[in-house]
């Protein structure tokens, strides 16, 4: 079990022009740690920030796109791991963190926290598919995770909370959309 | 004869109004569409969805639950790709929560069309016997989505602008289907 914020330090000193989608405890993290104009937040509803990753990955073959997504939210649309196994773009890598809880939410459990996310991911066709339970093998990983050819799936086994204050407010302005769009255009 | 029973029997000799998917495809290419998610309707089943599915022009993806498309298109828009997301009404219903926060909260140019299965042809839909059908254009109303209504070909000519100004202006529209569209 890894402290997730120390696992987006660790990613955070290898991204450069990727696009990165996060969502809720994820997102908060993830700013805290490096607030950047390809930063893209999955807004309107809970679990679909896979889509919005998908969508980015097709649109933008050239860049990678990291989606930072939860358990618990990714419960919320589970055929999205069927569809990017279909869809199988190169540049799209899903790490989900697994903390067995809805921890925007109030921190109550998912329904089974013992649930193989993996298992499920590999089960609906996504061929690169890793789990890393401490946070020296998933920053072995991280140089895999921004190179090959994807789509690739990471369960990332972390501890639930403290939660990052966090600002939906401030996450979801227009200008941070803004900033996005003309960061990616550039 | 007549002149009741004259214009009777020209009505039944003319063909009954129709409108063919090949038409709705047209002006979909027309309007920059790329990519169309979807998830099956029998509505449009085959008058559309199979000719769209074998279009070399258009990338269709199949997604497992309509609320995906949300999330999809707003994806492909930060890229300048245009999409349509082509699902049944029960399925429009199902993403409601997606289509409030992502096409109307964040003004994202999300372009629906939706089949109104079991809708009774030439009938609005407002007066449909079918419950789920009838309310969709007053929550489309509450939404302050666009919308327009496609009964036949005529009406396929508002599509295109309707899509350019949706990208142009960032936010949604719907194009309800009233009728089955049929092959050409």
């Amino acid at each position: 079990m890894m402290d997730r914020k120390k696992a987006w330090e660790a990613l955070a000193r290898h991204v450069t022009q990727e696009i990165v989608v996060s969502t809720y405890s994820s997102a908060s993290d993830w700013i805290a740690t490096v607030d950047r104009p390809l930063n893209y937040f999955a807004v309107g509803a809970m679990g679909l920030a896979s889509s919005h990753g998908l969508g980015l990955a097709l649109a933008r073959p050239e860049r990678r796109v990291l989606v930072l997504d939860g358990d618990g939210s990714l419960l919320m649309n589970l055929g999205t791991l069927v569809t990017i196994g279909a869809v199988s773009p190169k540049n799209f890598v899903h790490i989900v963190g697994h903390n067995g809880s809805y921890e925007a939410n109030g921190g109550h459990p998912i329904p089974n926290t013992a649930v193989d996310l993996q298992g499920i991911a590999r089960a609906a066709g996504i061929g690169d598919v890793r789990r890393a339970e401490t946070l020296e093998k998933f920053e072995a990983m991280i140089p895999d995770l921004l190179t090959r050819d994807g789509p690739i799936f990471v369960e990332l086994m972390i501890q639930q909370g403290p939660l990052t204050p966090r600002s939906y407010k401030d996450m979801y302005r227009a200008a941070r959309r803004q900033a996005f769009r003309e960061a990616l255009d550039a | 004869m007549e002149a009741g029973t004259q214009a009777q029997q020209a009505q039944a000799q003319s063909p009954p109004p129709a409108l063919t998917g090949e038409t709705i495809i047209a002006a979909l290419k027309h309007a920059g569409i790329e990519y169309v998610l979807s998830v099956p309707d029998l509505h449009t089943s085959a008058g559309l969805l199979r000719p769209i599915a074998t279009d070399p022009d258009l990338k269709l993806i199949r997604v497992c639950k309509e609320d995906e498309t949300l999330g999809i298109a707003a994806g492909l828009s930060y890229g300048d790709k245009r999409a349509l997301v082509l699902v049944q009404y029960t399925g429009m219903l199902y993403a409601m929560n997606a289509i409030r926060g992502i096409a109307c909260d964040h003004s994202m140019p999300i372009c629906m069309m939706v089949g109104l299965l079991g809708n009774e042809p030439g009938k609005p839909s407002r007066e449909s016997s079918k419950f789920g059908v009838r309310i969709i254009e007053p929550l489309l109303d509450v939404l302050g989505i666009a919308y327009h209504r496609i009964d036949v070909d005529a009406d396929v000519a508002c599509i295109a602008p309707a899509i350019e100004d949706a990208y142009t202006a960032r936010k949604p529209v719907a194009f309800l289907l009233e009728r089955r569209p049929v092959h050409a």
